[in-house]
């Protein structure tokens, strides 16, 4: 059973909280947080019952998730490649670790993955606490040992107060480590944006394009078949048809994990929300555009060799390539206002 | 009458013996990214078929130990079955949709 904790609740609590969001209107809610249309967020954010958010959980994992002492040279935090300023990823075509190494995989943004079960490209990790641990223990990412992870925090004076202070009992260690930075991280939500102004109730919040374009969403350009909900995900995992890029090595995406055929090839479907942020695209960034994903779908794929049947050309004109991506665009949510924290001396 | 009844009783006795011999058929429907059930217990035998009522495709599968299988990818509209012969706990899964889960447990 999973729990939920209202994040206007929380927001109350901090005056000087982590995560301010500016120029927002709060969705409509019903008494239990939910969204009155299944196309807007919920404003309860899930939780497990081990690690119900709280002020000083979100404000310790909020210095952990900045600091980049955390990384075996010093100098990679998770926000480094988690940008706050570049809607919680990097902009990169893929992600780059230790010793600046470029990796094989995009770096995914951080924003809703509270509402997502699996975590990753590939679904390997089960939860964000599962997941905290992750890059910063990986050789070729952080580089950061975990043993040694732990000892460095425990040299820094003014953590231990504030890990006692959030779990306490439960000492400076992997396991608090985690379930602080997955507490910091289910407050990255999305923000209102035109499209959900639209939702709720403003015709004039988005032109006609966008309108249509939400209809060929839905309908003639089957992206619905796997961009669902209000988060546009269907925390699935779809093989898109992609060609390889030269000099790539194969990814056998969530096969890796799971050996179904299905699954070759396949890696889980990411959210749309800030996509016009969130450039280039794809697990491997072969994309600059969001007018070349619409292209490579009007294609019906590039590799068939193990492509979803969801995936078929399309026959889209100019006109509804234009309004597609004037429909994502909508996606993008109000800025948001992230405090950077002041971490504790060494 | 008491000779009338005595024979419906052994007649529905013996349709009831005849029914339990015989292997059955069971539709799940997999519709809203769920099946139609969240547990299933059927006998030795017995066949499970998947039908897909939703507007996309689903797999159905499972890695449990008592017998593993793998149906692929189906559209909408479309069935597969699987007749479950050896007794245990299967654990069911669209591989697409891993918040898809089904457990089945077959009895001798």
């Amino acid at each position: 059973m999973r729990y939920s904790f209202h994040l206007t609740s929380l927001a109350a609590l901090f005056l000087a909280g982590c995560a301010l969001f500016q120029g927002t209107r709060p969705s409509p809610v019903t008494p239990t947080g939910a969204a009155t249309d299944a196309m807007l967020r919920p404003l309860a954010v899930p939780a497990p019952p081990d690690n119900i958010p709280n002020e000083a959980r979100v404000e310790l994992g909020r210095a952990l998730f900045f600091d980049p002492r955390l990384s075996g040279s010093a100098m990679i935090s998770c926000a480094t490649c988690h940008n706050p300023a570049l809607a919680w990823a990097d902009g990169q075509p893929t992600a780059v670790g230790d010793g600046a190494k470029r990796l094989s995989r995009k770096t995914p943004t951080v924003l809703n993955t509270a509402y997502q079960p699996l975590q990753m490209w590939d679904g390997r990790k089960t939860s964000l606490e599962d997941q905290a641990l992750g890059p910063i223990g990986s050789p070729v990412e952080m580089n950061m040992p975990l043993e040694k992870m732990t000892a460095h925090l425990r040299a820094i004076p003014g953590y231990a107060p504030m890990f006692e202070h959030a779990y306490p009992g439960e000492g400076v260690g992997p396991a608090t480590v985690a379930k602080a930075i997955a507490s910091y991280e289910r407050t990255i939500v999305s923000t209102e944006s035109p499209f959900d102004h639209w939702r709720n109730g403003d015709p004039q919040a988005v032109g006609d394009d966008v309108k249509r374009g939400f209809a060929l969403f839905n309908s003639k350009a089957r992206c619905a078949m796997c961009h669902q909900g209000w988060n546009f995900t269907d925390n699935g995992f779809h093989n898109i048809g992609l060609r390889a890029l030269p000099g790539e090595a194969e990814d056998d995406g969530r096969f890796a994990h799971r050996k179904i055929k299905v699954l070759k090839g396949a890696f889980k479907t990411p959210t749309l929300r800030d996509v016009a942020l969130t450039a280039p695209y794809m697990h491997n960034g072969q994309y600059r555009t969001l007018e070349e994903v619409v292209e490579h779908y009007d294609r019906g794929g590039d590799d068939k060799s193990n492509l979803s049947p969801n995936i078929q050309p399309l026959g889209l004109t100019a006109q509804e390539k234009a309004d597609l991506v004037a429909f994502m665009r909508s996606l993008t949510g109000a800025p948001m206002v992230v405090v950077v924290p002041r971490l504790p001396a060494s | 009458m008491n000779t009338v009844y005595r024979s419906a009783a052994f007649l529905a006795a013996f349709t009831l013996a005849c029914s339990a011999a015989q292997s059955a058929e069971v539709v799940v429907s997999q519709k809203g990214k769920a099946f139609s059930t969240a547990k299933l217990t059927i006998h030795s035998g017995d066949k499970v078929t998947f039908r897909n009522d939703d507007s996309f495709v689903h797999n159905v599968f499972s890695l449990t130990e008592p017998g593993s299988f793998d149906l692929g990818t189906y559209p909408q509209g479309q069935a597969k079955s699987v007749t479950f012969t050896k007794p245990g706990m299967y654990d069911i899964e669209c591989a697409i949709h891993p918040e898809m889960k089904l457990q089945i447990v077959v009895t001798p």
